[in-house]
């Protein structure tokens, strides 16, 4: 049994007994038929909550219109390393980070002057739905609003498209005066979802997005993802193997705060590269 | 073999312990009812007795009287006077404007410290901020009563030339001094308990901070804000050194906030002491009393259902 | 695996954004004003403060301190309203304490928090906490001593004047008792919770039973609520006046109070007194100015110990 709270800090040789170290970054080139581009790619990552470290040298690089899935036992750093990409680990106290990363090539912890505007261009999906107090319409209107947008016309009409994007439309459209507390579970992540489309943005984030729904409300969810992709690139966090395999393109598996392997979701539940992946992903620990 | 023998456990004096405990935990609601029922039936004659009833009876405490023939009726508080005049309205009326100018000058302070303490202060400004709000709320109402009074009452007339030393704006104002913890306390409490989960969401978009501050954060906690100015509306109309001390106490009828004015709750402070035991004016007192105390109720059970039904909202779905 | 070169993706060009987003301000004015509001409150209790300890520091000696007034309260000290307060919040929190310990006790630990009792005790607690204090002065005149005052004197003293009907020292702080019995409830309620299961249920284990349990184990780890609840109660009883304007406070004794049923003198009602009755306010205005400061830093001392022990309290809640 592995010590959760494994030092990251041990020095390489005492790591590499113990977990293979992911020296090299993602291998996901071999069975890609088409080339990717590169939306968001991370260098080095190192997270402390306080001086307890979460995650350790973290590189890999989100491929434009895919679905990368993350999995791992819960506790691995997981969704820490999610929230890295959108800087919501700002907003804890007493964490810090060392590492890049890029989203289009430009750094977002230095070069963006305003973590607000990364956030309209990496949106988050969290995994509890958390809808604002408010009326479905606000829900979805509110990036719009906070961002400097007054036009009304513009804002109804964002709105209605965001919420067929979410397959959301026709169940509330009699009722967007309505208070969103009043959907049910899937229809208020799926609101969230819209909420999170509603400013546009390049890649969204979702932490764990179906644990708390039903199987018909997960189904939905997971269809929403792959009409998402088209558009969208998506990074998801999951503790469910099956979910992984059925959405994504590319799975990366975390364990202790170490990136241990990334690459077609096929290929890693398959043919995994490393040791540690097969044990998990056939059920040995997690 | 057994070396201990254990004595068998007292049935009855368990029994008797818990039977105690349950009884005594009933002295808080046998107060509450016991505080309404004496100070009501100190009040009954007024609808019984008809020699009571003859002075002051309900229709005569709300109504215009015409005191004296020929003059207009009017409405009039002048219990010592030849024809005693027990009319309620000078003395709601000016309870009603030291509330307003309390609240007028209690709200922003109140709100504002608690939106900056639990939204934007820092963790070192907080440490301060709340122990300042303990420590207002730690004088006791005589000495902001003798503040008002000794202090107060002069800067104000010298500031702004009141005709009257003592008047609704220097009780108002020591008033809301009263007042700013309460709604404090329960405007902060409301904010801090929306959870983290709607920051995170509504940062995740794009807001700022502040944004997210004033444009989530507030509006899922107004009700509990709500709560706390209308518990504060209650204790202003409820206190009374400081009315007392720094109205003027004259029970006048008149809309300006200048005027000497005298409140309900120190019309009882101030004439109970000289009344006589069982006459007209110690029953229109306690009457006072039972109104004060049933308003007092009222708003504090609204009060605690809306904070109680905004936490179940807000925790209900997101907890 | 190759780094391609990072690349303006077609993402951006596929969903042609609509939205043009603008600049966001700091938010410097909404900020502004919240702390503008916080240092108002801050200023204004500076000032009320600082006002009364220079008003009152000349005056707090060892002679004002422990002679009774003199001249009309124009000279003399404060020493029978000191005593007076002394004694109304012992006999206070003599009642006050077994009564709102055992209450929260109750709550804590005989019942779920949704029976209905519960919620109609705590709904009472709650009301009780916000009752006016003229309120509890009508009550205490009426109930206690004209009620059980009034009714003792009918049965013992059927030949004599009012001997326990007429305000005294002890429906004073039975009055006040009343008042500060939601202070108790709730202190010692906060004691009550930071007391891990593990420990009462490893007392269950070893065959106490629950009165056991709560005398052996419950209490004793309670303490430190109840004593902050018994200070905090002093505290507010203490600066208290409207109560106990009709249920015993006197304007003027010539003697210190020795039995129940004596009137007294106190301090809060010495400044009521001294404030608004003198004839010479500006003869009386520094002696005005003494009494509350010592009143102020009566009731400050008693909050500060409080809060110190509620904030190792907290700490022992936080630790567990």
């Amino acid at each position: 049994m592995l010590d959760n709270n494994i030092e990251i800090t041990t020095d390489d040789k005492e790591r590499a007994v113990l977990i293979p170290s992911p020296t090299t970054p993602a291998r996901h080139t071999e069975k890609q038929t088409t080339p990717t581009q590169i939306k968001m790619s991370v260098r080095d990552v190192n997270f402390f909550y306080g001086d307890k470290p979460a995650l350790h040298q973290v590189s890999i690089d989100i491929s434009v219109n895919r679905v990368t899935a993350l999995i791992g036992p819960s506790g691995c750093g997981k969704s820490t390393f999610l929230r890295t990409l959108n800087r919501m680990n700002d907003t804890i106290p007493g964490t810090r980070m060392t590492g890049t990363v890029k989203l289009d090539g430009v750094d977002v912890y230095q070069s963006i002057e305003d973590v607000s505007t990364l956030r309209t261009k990496v949106g988050m999906v969290f995994q509890k739905s958390n809808p604002f107090p408010k009326s479905i319409f606000d829900n979805v209107a509110y990036g719009l609003r906070v961002n400097g947008i007054n036009d009304k016309d513009l804002i109804a009409q964002t709105v209605e498209q965001t919420l067929k994007k979410a397959y959301l439309w026709g169940e509330v459209k009699d009722m967007m005066d309505n208070s969103a507390l009043a959907l049910s579970g899937g229809q208020q992540q799926r609101l969230c979802i819209a909420r999170a489309l509603a400013v546009e943005p390049e890649v969204i984030l979702m932490d764990e997005p179906a644990s708390a729904l039903d199987p018909i409300s997960t189904a939905k969810i997971e269809d929403l993802i792959a009409e998402l992709k088209k558009d969208y690139t998506i990074v998801i966090v999951t503790h469910n193997m099956q979910q992984a395999a059925r959405v994504s393109d590319t799975t990366a598996f975390f364990f202790e705060g170490v990136l241990i392997e990334h690459g077609p979701t096929r290929q890693l539940f398959t043919k995994p590269n490393k040791k540690k992946t097969e044990d998990y992903i056939t059920g040995r620990f997690g | 073999m057994n070396r201990l023998k254990f004595k068998s456990k007292s049935k009855v004096r368990e029994f008797l312990g818990e039977k105690l405990i349950a009884i005594n935990a009933l002295a808080a609601l046998v107060a509450i009812v016991l505080i309404f029922a004496f100070i009501f039936k100190e009040a009954i004659p007024i609808f019984t007795d008809q020699e009571i009833q003859q002075e002051a009876s309900i229709a005569k405490m709300t109504f215009k009287q015409e005191f004296y023939e020929g003059r207009d009726p009017k409405w009039s508080w002048q219990p010592n006077s030849e024809v005693p005049k027990y009319s309620i309205l000078p003395l709601m009326i000016g309870s009603l404007k030291a509330a307003l100018v309390a609240m007028l000058f209690a709200i922003p302070l109140g709100i504002g410290a608690a939106i900056f303490s639990a939204e934007f202060a820092s963790q070192r400004l907080r440490e301060i901020i709340k122990p300042v709000i303990e420590m207002l709320a730690g004088i006791p109402s005589v000495v902001l009563g003798f503040f008002a009074l000794i202090v107060l009452a002069t800067v104000l007339q010298n500031m702004f030339g009141f005709l009257f030393r003592l008047n609704a704006v220097t009780a108002g104002v020591a008033l809301g001094l009263a007042v700013i913890p309460i709604i404090f306390t329960v405007a902060e409490d409301a904010m801090t308990s929306v959870p983290s989960s709607l920051r995170d969401a509504g940062l995740a978009l794009g807001a700022n901070h502040w944004q997210v501050s004033l444009t989530v954060v507030l509006p899922a906690a107004l009700p509990g804000s709500a709560a706390g100015v209308v518990l504060g509306f209650g204790r202003a109309m409820g206190e009374t050194m400081i009315v007392l001390m720094a109205s003027g106490n004259a029970a006048i009828i008149s809309s300006s906030l200048t005027d000497s004015m005298r409140t309900i709750s120190a019309s009882i402070a101030a004439e109970l002491a000289e009344v006589v035991f069982g006459s007209a004016h110690y029953s229109v007192l306690f009457y006072l009393g039972t109104l004060l105390f049933v308003f007092t109720f009222l708003i504090n059970l609204g009060g605690e259902l809306a904070v109680t039904r905004m936490k179940q909202r807000l925790q209900g779905k997101l907890s | 695996m190759t780094i391609s070169a990072p690349t303006k993706t077609e993402n951006a060009t596929v969903t042609a954004s609509k939205l043009v987003f603008k600049p966001k301000s700091r938010g410097y004015f909404p900020k502004g004003l919240c702390l503008l509001a916080s240092l108002l409150i801050i200023i204004i209790l500076a000032v009320v403060l600082v006002n009364i300890a220079i008003g009152g520091a000349g005056m707090i000696t060892w002679d004002f301190l422990s002679s009774p007034p003199e001249n009309g309260m124009e000279s003399g000290g404060i020493f029978p309203a000191i005593f007076g307060t002394v004694a109304l919040v012992i006999l206070m929190t003599v009642a006050v304490i077994p009564v709102g310990v055992f209450t929260a006790i109750y709550l804590q630990e005989y019942t779920r928090p949704d029976a209905w009792l519960t919620r109609l005790i705590r709904l009472a607690v709650n009301n009780l906490a916000a009752v006016p204090s003229i309120v509890f002065g009508l009550f205490g005149l009426g109930f206690f001593i004209g009620f059980i005052g009034g009714g003792i004197d009918s049965i013992f003293y059927t030949s004599e004047g009012p001997v326990w009907g007429q305000p005294a020292i002890i429906w004073a702080s039975l009055t006040l008792a009343i008042l500060t019995l939601p202070v108790v409830i709730v202190s010692t309620e906060e004691a009550l919770r930071t007391i891990p299961r593990e420990l009462k249920e490893a007392s269950y284990a070893l065959g106490a039973t629950r009165l056991q349990t709560i005398w052996r184990v419950i209490l004793p780890q309670a303490m430190p609520g109840v004593l902050t609840g018994a200070i905090l109660a002093i505290s507010r009883g203490a600066g208290e006046v409207a109560p106990i304007m009709f249920t015993g406070a006197a304007y003027y004794l010539p003697y210190l109070p020795s039995a129940l049923n004596d009137q007294f003198m106190e301090l809060g009602y010495h400044i009521y007194v001294m404030a608004t009755q003198s004839p010479d306010v500006e003869a009386t205005k520094p002696i005005l100015y003494g009494t509350v400061l010592v009143l102020l830093m009566l009731t400050f001392a008693l909050n500060f110990v409080a809060i110190l022990i509620r904030s190792r309290l907290r700490l022992r809640r936080t630790n567990a």
